[in-house]
């Protein structure tokens, strides 16, 4: 049987706000435990929250860029329930009236078409802290960090509209993108600035009827996302194939081990009794106040791939990739004005430069190969200097900080040879120091040549350095072997 | 000087016939000779006092100062008081001593007054015989075989006593106006709101209301001018003009049209007290003031409402206190749970852990739209039965209590009984109305208490008519008999 998986995800954004969402602590990443904890923070006795409005108002930015509802009421409510790393014994956070309604967001598969991913709502909550199980504690005990706690978040949820884990891992992005071009997150996966939680079922392929679905949570780089999706199909597939049933449970996934695993099933789920926040007003949003956050929106992604398809003429699936931040469009935009060419632009912008950086983990700010630079060798290119596979050669050179394109270009005399004299002397020289690959390339069959005519441009490029101009040489070697062949067949 | 009111020893401050740390020595000479027969305190803060006493007759001896300047006064034990321990009544924080004040403990310091101690309460406010304090019971000062009222009855008792002049209550379904009633003394719950609720720990946040005791109206008036303050730390916190609350106190109350709820004055009230206040609101009628029949038809839903919403919110409110950060913890624990379970178990008296218990039932699945929902729906009710009376007239006036203080242990099995004992004071609290009492008679030489009701934001109104009456009558200013 053929099986469709349906997705949903809850992204837990963490919002750059200096301060917590309720109390004055800073939120600032990476300081010594429990030194940015106050009093309310700590839950202390008598403590009161007040609601940060800057966290509001990013939230008001989300919404207008997912294109949601901003209801004009919202309101907080507790989520009971006990851990040491909770300091009130409840969470603050939205459950019936969320700062969010119901949004879309629109996202381009790799073949191009547009699909759009419905947001179910977001809301506003606090952070937990965190519960360190190893570390110099002694042994059996556990360290509390409240550090995080009160740390301002978004959780967006989604309709369950996504049907692969590519297709995850596309709207991820695009959420990444979109509260890193919104100035509201940093993005720092690692520190866990964007969280995901994947909800998974599968169902019999053109069934209409959902599957029980499971929940893994907590995964904090694409990567995971992708992979524990991928596994949650297969683990899913597996069972219903061997005639069991899928339990509705909550799952964690080991990015080390590659394995996933139950984290409780929906009997051990806990009763949260939700009820409003006593201690805090309902959030009441105007329109005329909307309105103001609107007017100082800043470009969005998906307003900026609409404008790089019509100013420079890319495809929708390049220009969308090169939205998803405004550092890397900002790139493309001078490799496309240096070279004049924004198709080559764009290739080079998202392959070879894309690819180097994420092998080294870098991201586009600290690129070693500079706009300016690599627009001069996309140049190159296009005006026949090099070719394409020696601008390989160069970028790699240029990676290395061993100069610029035309530095590079020059002293190691990377010239391609494109004089049509020196070519065609090439050409001559090589069918005649190779008769035997001349002659199978006469007596084979026409849908062989190809192969065969390749074999003979190898050598010309081997003797030219790789020089030798392709596209030029190729035309002279098929023009040659083709009066050859004539002739002999005259 | 102990039979002084706040607005006479304020005089008597500025005229130099004492000076504050003359006030103060005084009054804990009371306390050290009082506190061990009533229990009203559980810390008394002597050396603190004398200090702030000082600190006080310099600023007297310049030209500018807050009138409650040398005042002493004492914090009901659910106010946060910087360096100096705040148990809330209850073993689960006899070793806490906050690193900040409360903002009606502020409030109060920056005007200079001088904090005595702090009083004993019912176990987290919750209770009204003051029975279920960890720190023992508070005695009647009038007859120390009743109980005080609660969950201020450390307060009330306090200023009964003579040992204070003035104490800071809370009041959450009457824990203000039914002990100020059972002990003889004035008692204001004002609009939520009014005053903040930063640092004070939480019953039930959406009807918790700080608020003085003292023995006159006009010393209450005194008191709340400092105690209210707009608090950016409390969201709750209301933005309202300020004013100066005895600027009206003297005004007449002819014409005033009182409303009687004829809900409250029903079979569960005990005839004499109903004749006596009657009695009271006779003299209001002889001041000009107009008596009018009113109804509060969802009056007897009040009972009910509050005790789901009260104990839900107060589930979450206490859910903290898990032994982790601060308060009491139990000894070796063996997991997580046991931590829990146990910190608990011991840290919190029986009465805490019967509505942790009913307030976690009450938002449990299945149970919310039953009993929460529900109850929420009942308070709408109620704030609309308000609206509808004070459409018709100035003040409500009941009494407080249905009967006088009664015997100790005489309610503390039945919690039933006990929680009818708030039946005239709870429907203010789920309104957000201001509300006080006053001393109004005597049943059996027991205090009786006249309970005022106002409109949002009239407490210059209640304490015009009380002021009116205890320029009248005698009754607050009747002391109980001195111990020794």
């Amino acid at each position: 049987m053929r099986w469709d998986s349906v997705i949903g995800l809850e992204i837990h954004v963490q919002l750059s706000t200096v301060t917590k969402i309720f109390s004055g602590a800073s939120t600032l990443f990476g300081a010594k435990p429990n030194s940015q904890a106050c009093a309310i923070d700590l839950a202390m006795p008598g403590t009161l929250p007040v609601l940060n409005s800057k966290a509001v108002d990013n939230a008001i930015m989300l919404g207008l860029a997912i294109n949601a509802e901003i209801p004009p009421i919202s309101i907080f409510e507790r989520k009971n329930y006990f851990y040491p790393d909770l300091p009130k014994g409840y969470q603050t956070t939205q459950l019936e009236w969320p700062i969010i309604g119901k949004g879309k967001v629109p996202i381009f598969l790799k073949d191009g078409t547009k699909k759009e991913i419905r947001i179910h709502h977001a809301h506003l909550e606090e952070d937990a802290g965190k519960s360190l199980h190893s570390g110099s504690f002694g042994s059996g005990l556990s360290g509390i960090d409240l550090n995080r706690a009160g740390t301002p978040l978004i959780e967006i949820v989604t309709e369950p509209d996504l049907s692969s884990a590519t297709e995850a891992v596309i709207f991820a992005k695009k959420i990444h993108s979109l509260v890193t071009s919104l100035g509201i997150c940093d993005g720092h996966m690692a520190e866990g600035s964007l969280r995901f939680d994947v909800n998974v079922s599968v169902r019999p392929n053109g069934s209409t009827a959902l599957g029980t679905r499971t929940e893994t949570k907590n995964l904090n780089s694409f990567k995971f996302m992708k992979e524990a999706i991928i596994l949650e199909i297969d683990r899913q597939i597996e069972i219903l194939e061997d005639g069991g049933t899928v339990i509705q449970e909550t799952r964690l996934y080991n990015g080390e081990t590659k394995t996933g695993y139950s984290m409780r099933s929906k009997e051990e789920a806990n009763d949260y009794r939700y009820f409003p926040c006593p201690d805090l007003l309902p959030v009441k949003i105007t329109k005329s106040h909307v309105q103001e956050i609107q007017k100082k929106l800043p470009e969005l992604p998906d307003e900026r791939s609409i404008r790089l398809v019509s100013e420079y003429g890319i495809g929708a699936f390049e220009a969308d990739i090169l939205s998803t931040s405004k550092e890397l469009s900002n790139y493309f935009e001078i490799v496309a004005g240096k070279c004049k060419n924004p198709k080559q632009a764009a290739n080079w912008t998202l392959g070879e430069l894309m690819g180097r950086l994420n092998t080294a983990n870098l991201p586009i700010m600290e690129s070693p190969v500079a706009a300016e630079d690599l627009g001069v060798l996309v140049e190159r290119v296009c005006d026949h200097t090099i070719s394409g596979k020696i601008a390989k050669q160069v970028f790699e050179a240029m990676w290395k900080g061993e100069g610029t394109a035309d530095v590079i270009i020059r002293d190691r005399n990377l010239k391609q040879l494109t004089d049509l004299k020196t070519l065609n002397e090439l050409v001559t020289s090589v069918i005649s120091d190779n008769p035997k690959m001349v002659n199978d390339f006469i007596t084979s069959g026409p849908q062989h040549r190809k192969k065969k005519l390749g074999g003979l441009m190898g050598q010309i490029m081997r003797r030219s350095k790789g020089q030798a101009d392709p596209k030029r040489t190729n035309d002279l070697l098929a023009r040659k072997l083709c009066e050859l062949t004539n002739e002999q067949e005259d | 000087m102990h039979d002084m009111s706040i607005a006479s020893q304020i005089l008597g401050l500025k005229k130099r016939e004492f000076s504050s740390v003359e006030l103060t020595l005084h009054y804990l000479g009371r306390i050290k000779r009082l506190n061990p027969i009533f229990n009203a305190l559980i810390t008394v803060t002597e050396e603190q006092a004398l200090e702030s006493a000082k600190r006080a007759d310099e600023t007297l001896s310049g030209n500018i100062y807050n009138e409650l300047c040398g005042i002493p006064v004492v914090h009901k034990d659910i106010f946060c008081t910087r360096g100096v321990k705040t148990s809330c009544g209850s073993k689960m924080l006899h070793n806490f001593v906050p690193p900040y004040d409360a903002t009606v403990v502020e409030n109060l310091s920056q005007a200079g007054t001088v904090m005595l101690g702090k009083a004993n309460m019912d176990e987290f406010a919750m209770g009204s015989s003051n029975e279920t304090s960890f720190y023992g019971p508070v005695k009647n000062p009038w007859d120390i075989t009743r109980v005080p009222g609660g969950s201020s009855g450390g307060s009330a008792a306090a200023v009964a006593a003579r040992m204070t002049p003035a104490a800071t209550a809370t009041d959450t379904g009457g824990s203000i106006r039914q002990p100020a009633a059972l002990c003889g003394v004035t008692g204001l719950k004002p609009t939520y709101g009014l005053v903040s609720r930063w640092g004070m720990i939480a019953f039930a946040s959406s009807l918790d209301q700080g608020g003085p005791i003292a023995r006159t109206a006009e010393d209450c008036a005194i008191l709340l001018n400092t105690m209210a303050s707009y608090d950016h730390r409390d969201s709750t916190s209301l933005k309202f003009q300020e004013k100066d609350y005895r600027d009206e106190i003297n005004r007449s109350i002819s014409g005033c049209r009182i409303g009687i709820p004829r809900e409250y004055f029903s079979n569960s009230l005990s005839p004499s007290v109903e004749a006596t206040v009657f009695k009271a609101l006779g003299v209001l009628t002889d001041l000009g003031a107009i008596l009018v029949d009113v109804s509060l038809p969802n009056t007897k839903l009040s009972v009910p409402a509050y005790y789901v919403i009260a104990p839900a919110e107060a589930s979450a409110n206490l859910a903290r206190f898990d032994g982790i950060r601060f308060g009491h913890r139990c000894e070796n624990p063996q997991s997580l749970e046991d931590l829990y379970c146990r910190t608990r178990a011991e840290g919190f008296g029986e009465e805490v852990q019967r509505r942790i218990l009913i307030g976690t039932y009450c938002l449990s699945a299945g149970y919310h739209d039953a009993y929460y929902k529900k109850a929420q729906q009942v308070r709408h009710l109620i704030k609309q039965d308000f609206t509808e009376a004070f459409s018709k007239v100035d003040v409500v006036a009941s009494p407080t209590c249905p009967a006088p203080a009664f015997k100790f242990g005489e309610k503390s099995d039945d919690p039933v009984k006990m929680y009818l004992e708030d039946i005239y004071t709870i429907a203010t609290n789920l309104a957000g109305l201001p509300g006080m009492s006053i001393p109004c008679g005597f049943v059996d030489r027991n205090p009786i208490g006249l309970q005022l009701i106002g409109n949002y934001l009239q407490e210059a109104r209640i304490l015009n008519i009380a002021h009116c009456m205890q320029k009248e009558t005698d009754w607050h200013n009747s002391a109980p008999k001195e111990h020794s």
